[in-house]
């Protein structure tokens, strides 16, 4: 039976697009309005965007934030397909405690993650910056890898590994030539899952950063509490271009793997 | 395979440091005083019915976000409906328009709001244009739920649609051919059928709702704090880190006591896959 769509629910769809979107759209446009206030229109500008790249403490943080995210996703690629592994080879009691442990930082709120970390670095007399920042993403991206890992595992065909044995090879040949093609989308899934988190997360970076390092979202904090600027339009319209273009590029790239998967299978 | 066991120990290390032994820190600093000795009396501050001001602000969190999260429900349930009923290959690219605000940083989706809702922001512009207003929408409690419905919204969609996308069509046409109407095959088969999902996104919008201190900073200004702003508070600002430490202890206790209360009627693999 073939349902026709009832023009309700396209108004209702539309309503709802517009809902997400229109606060996205007029961002981008003011940041591109001559005026500083945004009650007028003073005409097309790029000067917010110019304003932007003269801005020391805007292009550290930016500088901050990617290498934090590159590191933090690399390292969690590392550890988490590691932890996916033995997950899967170890006891079903070993295997349940080492998911609760990946869960947990997925489940706490975020502010309590922020601060009990914040309370261990200053217990510790670790000095709060760049390297706690960093050992802190890392503690929240790597169970993004695991999660997106383990499922691949399990739908991995068990005997190819040990095959692959009984052909003579050894077990890291076997892992690298046999395993590792097999659970590569999961591992670059989960590789950027993490490095978007890092990227986005303002809440564990603002308890744990300390005070001379600062992230692009908590430098849009400190920019929006004493009221709002044009820059911090040009900022949001260029982290909305760039997730928007590396979102399709995933995209794509999932869909060739799909359709290769199928011709595979034909 | 056993020898592969050992590679979650870097994992299970990393883990232990940075996430165990820092929540058992604020536990326990939970139960001391100033000078570090054993006490209950941040939790004796916290839960005074005499002065109840952080249990007002508790139940304030808790009302906001139940308010917040019963919107995204009445809002998000239809439209998954609807999405779930489009052709695959319209359907996954309207999944991928509703994914994709969500990966613009939070804080500047509330800022957008800021935008639109201040004194002289485009609402009110407009408004003025017919002659309203100047209206103060901006720190307002309205403001502080609009703004987590807006963040969380495609928390409640996405779940719900995942797990309708799911239901065996069988299952629907046989309801068809026994009789029933739209309205009856919707109530008595699709609507149960999909609660795993509405539990889902009911979860995954409270819990982020809940303990939000920026939504309420930013929209709510000074008088609308929530929990997560007074904890903020005693750790960037008082310095009182033993009751700061109670406060988050009580906020996640009350979290995970929900989450397991919702994981009883949650399908394993409702929220699965909604981040990509």
């Amino acid at each position: 039976m073939k349902q026709k769509r009832s023009p309700l629910s396209i108004l209702y769809s539309v309503l709802i697009f517009l809902f997400l979107y229109a606060p996205i759209v007029v961002l981008i446009v003011y940041s591109f309005n001559a005026n500083k206030s945004r009650g007028s229109w003073g005409g097309f500008s790029l000067k917010w965007y110019q304003a932007l790249f003269e801005d020391s403490t805007i292009l550290n943080s930016l500088y901050t934030t990617l290498s934090v995210a590159l590191i933090a996703a690399l390292v969690s690629m590392v550890m988490g397909t590691l932890a996916a592994l033995g997950m899967y080879y170890s006891r079903r009691r070993m295997r349940s405690l080492l998911s609760n442990l990946a869960n947990l930082p997925m489940l706490n709120p975020d502010i309590v993650s922020g601060i009990s970390l914040l309370v261990l670095f200053v217990f510790l007399g670790f000095r709060l910056g760049y390297v706690s920042l960093l050992l802190s993403h890392i503690a929240f991206c790597v169970p993004y890898v695991i999660v997106s890992v383990l499922p691949k595992l399990n739908q991995m065909d068990r005997s190819l590994f040990e095959a692959a044995l009984d052909l003579g090879a050894t077990p890291v040949q076997a892992f690298f030539k046999v395993m590792l093609p097999e659970i590569m989308p999961g591992i670059i899934t989960g590789t950027i899952l993490a490095f978007t988190m890092s990227l986005d997360d303002f809440v564990i970076s603002f308890f744990t950063a300390g005070s001379g390092v600062s992230t692009l979202s908590m430098t849009v904090y400190s920019m929006s509490r004493k009221g709002i600027k044009p820059e911090i339009n040009a900022i949001s319209t260029l982290m909305f271009v760039v997730v928007l273009a590396l979102l399709v590029v995933v995209n794509l790239r999932s869909n060739r793997e799909n359709k290769k998967q199928k011709k595979g299978v034909r | 395979m056993k020898r592969f066991r050992w590679a979650s120990l870097p994992f299970a290390v990393y883990a232990l440091i940075f996430t165990i032994a820092p929540l058992i820190l604020i536990i326990f600093y939970s139960f001391t005083d100033q000078s570090g000795t054993l006490t209950l009396d941040n939790y004796r501050q916290f839960f005074n019915w005499d002065d109840p001001v952080y249990l007002q602000v508790l139940w304030r969190s808790i009302k906001v976000a139940v308010i917040s999260t019963l919107i995204c429900l009445v809002l998000g349930y239809p439209m998954a409906y609807i999405l779930s009923k489009m052709r695959p290959g319209l359907r996954d690219t309207m999944v991928f328009l509703f994914v994709l605000p969500m990966w613009m940083n939070f804080l500047l989706r509330t800022y957008a709001w800021m935008t639109l809702l201040e004194r002289t922001g485009l609402i009110n512009t407009l408004l003025g244009k017919i002659g309203i207003g100047p209206l103060d929408l901006m720190y307002t409690q309205g403001a502080v739920i609009l703004g987590n419905v807006y963040n969380f919204l495609p928390f409640m969609i996405l779940p719900i649609y995942n797990v309708l996308i799911k239901i065996d069509k069988s299952v629907i046409e046989a309801a068809q051919d026994l009789g029933g109407n739209k309205y009856v095959v919707f109530r008595k088969v699709i609507f149960p059928l999909s609660l795993s999902g509405v539990v889902s996104g009911i979860s995954m919008t409270f819990m982020p709702a809940v303990s939000t201190f920026i939504i309420s900073r930013l929209l709510g200004g000074g008088q609308q704090a929530l929990i997560g702003d007074i904890i903020e508070n005693q750790f960037k600002v008082v310095g009182n880190w033993g009751l700061g430490s109670a406060m988050s202890v009580v906020l996640m206790v009350l979290i995970l006591a929900a989450m397991n209360v919702m994981r009883k009627y949650e399908d394993e693999n409702a929220g699965g896959n909604v981040l990509l």
